[in-house]
């Protein structure tokens, strides 16, 4: 059996006065790709963003390789190899992209083993390697997407969390950005996925779970979700 | 002398004054660029750097002498002095008003700026104090042109702290962190940056290159002042927003310009040198109502 490494236990959080996630449970285990689906504002990002440490969990665990998190500060949590991907790729804008996947890897203290994995990113993102001069303002939504990708790479990534990679992307673009996600996990990392593209990321995915209004309704393999026609028509659009 | 003659002669005034208004206004812009705050204080701390170079070179100069040896020993130290006591003010007063709207901790730094300036006033009786060295008045005399070998010293001092500032910026992990955060901070979270640690090393290094300024000055004018750090404070404002604020290139390019203005300006007929911070502020005015964003600023629309 492989084991856990992420788990989250009954974890709420509040955005001010608003209760975003009311009380979830949900585990990762080491290599799978985990997918979570929803309808805008069910919570997805806000998962996100509470595992990683940018929004408190008021109540609840976040466990990361058998270490408590939950009141972690992001850098910390980030130094042990959890790397988040958030929504709207927020690349460094007015930076090379050179200097983009440099901070990637803030936490190393290890230039060769820095330059190391720069060449391994610019062998999977060849676009990058040709653009590394230029200002990342100037690449097109997927090639951002890219650095946003390569950038989280540049860390010891354990868990990769990715935010909605596909939004707002040409259906080809989407192709070559699940396709790298694959590769990544076939490489070993593992990958807990948000997307509004729920066909796209049940294909590939081994688990799935359905966010709503805070709280996870449905859950299961991918395959089932997939092929339920009922939960695909009530909770994933169609 | 020839008007060539005075050409060279303000050109080198002006770059010496430049000199100390860049080095404050990269201060200015460092902790603008990184927090959103016009860190009203930062005249001040160039003014305590001002005594507390003083103070040291009055505990060394018995050792190292009042010349270069033991100005430039207290100029060190004093940077060390500022930069920490800028940690300090940052720590406690800006950092628990981030979250609070931006009109309080502007406001707040209006109030850092009262307490450090009646400090030293309290400290110093109000008097102003000899700046005394050992420095003489040779210098370099080409044609009825003359430049002091402490004026070309001061403004290769400065050039070198800018020189160092920009490799640090742009070349090291922690420069570039520094800029990464000016631009996103939840992102550089993400990256495994340490902000608050990064916004500390921001306030020391501005306050650091301030109290260099504030020691140069002293040596330059020969007296200081409680009050000497008010209308710099306000100059290096101007040269941060000529060169478009947040920009660290623009606040060495926006102070060297000022200070060049300046000189210039005095030469302009029926306006005399007591006419020079009317003519600074002016500029500010026109910049502010028809090029906000200055000679190399972003684009940005804000309401502080």
């Amino acid at each position: 059996m492989s084991e856990t490494i992420l788990e989250i236990q009954d974890v709420e959080t509040y955005y001010g006065k608003i209760h975003a996630l009311r009380g979830i449970s949900f585990s990762v285990q080491a290599g799978e790709i985990v997918t979570l689906l929803g309808a805008n504002g069910a919570g997805k990002s806000t998962t996100l963003r509470t595992i990683s440490g940018l929004n408190r969990a008021a109540r609840g665990s976040i466990t990361f390789m058998g270490q408590d998190i939950t009141r972690m500060p992001p850098h910390d949590i980030v130094a042990m190899g959890l790397i988040h991907v958030p929504e709207g790729r927020r690349v460094f804008k007015g930076m090379t992209i050179k200097e983009n996947l440099e901070l990637g890897s803030f936490t190393l203290n290890d230039d060769t083993e820095r330059r190391r994995r720069m060449d391994h990113v610019f062998e999977m993102f060849p676009v990058l390697y040709e653009r590394r001069q230029r200002d990342a303002a100037l690449l097109s939504g997927g090639e951002q997407q890219m650095l946003a990708m390569g950038r989280a790479l540049m860390a010891d990534t354990k868990v990769l969390l990715l935010d909605e990679p596909s939004m707002g992307l040409a259906p080809t673009m989407v192709q070559s950005i699940m396709k790298i996600i694959k590769r990544l996990n076939a490489e070993g990392v593992t990958i807990l996925l948000v997307e509004q593209n729920a066909k796209a990321a049940l294909k590939f995915a081994n688990y799935g779970y359905v966010l709503e209004t805070g709280s996870i309704v449905v859950k299961g393999e991918a395959e089932q979700l997939r092929k339920d026609e009922s939960i695909v028509k009530a909770y994933l659009g169609e | 002398m020839s008007s060539l003659d005075i050409f060279f002669q303000q050109l080198a005034n002006g770059l010496i004054l430049g000199s100390f208004y860049a080095l404050v206004a990269l201060g200015y812009t460092m902790v603008y660029g990184i927090i959103k705050l016009l860190n009203f204080a930062h005249g001040d701390l160039y003014m305590c750097g001002a005594f507390v170079g003083f103070l040291f070179l009055s505990l060394v100069s018995g050792l190292l002498g009042e010349s270069w040896t033991g100005i430039l020993c207290s100029m060190v130290l004093s940077m060390l002095t500022i930069g920490l006591l800028g940690v300090l003010i940052q720590r406690v007063a800006y950092r628990p008003m981030l979250s609070a709207p931006r009109l309080s901790i502007l406001i707040t730094a209006l109030a850092v700026s009262m307490v450090l300036s009646n400090g030293v006033m309290a400290l110093t009786d109000g008097d102003y104090e000899a700046f005394n060295t050992d420095l003489g008045f040779e210098g370099l005399e080409m044609g009825n042109v003359f430049i002091t070998y402490t004026q070309i010293v001061l403004v290769v001092s400065a050039a070198l702290l800018m020189l160092t500032l920009f490799f640090f910026i742009n070349r090291t992990m922690y420069g570039k962190a520094m800029r990464a955060i000016a631009i996103d901070q939840d992102a550089c979270r993400l990256m495994g940056i340490n902000v608050n640690r990064v916004i500390a090393l921001t306030f020391f290094i501005g306050s650091a290159l301030a109290g260099a300024a504030g020691v140069m000055a002293g040596v330059y004018y020969g007296s200081i002042h409680f009050f000497m750090g008010f209308v710099i404070g306000l100059k290096a404002f101007t040269a941060a927003v000529i060169g478009g604020i947040g920009s660290i290139r623009g606040a060495m390019l926006g102070g060297l310009a000022l200070g060049l203005l300046e000189a210039f300006g005095t030469q302009i007929p029926f306006v005399g040198s007591e006419w020079k911070d009317v003519f600074s502020f002016g500029i500010l005015i026109l910049l502010l109502v028809f090029k906000p964003t200055g000679l190399l600023g972003k684009t940005e629309i804000e309401r502080m």
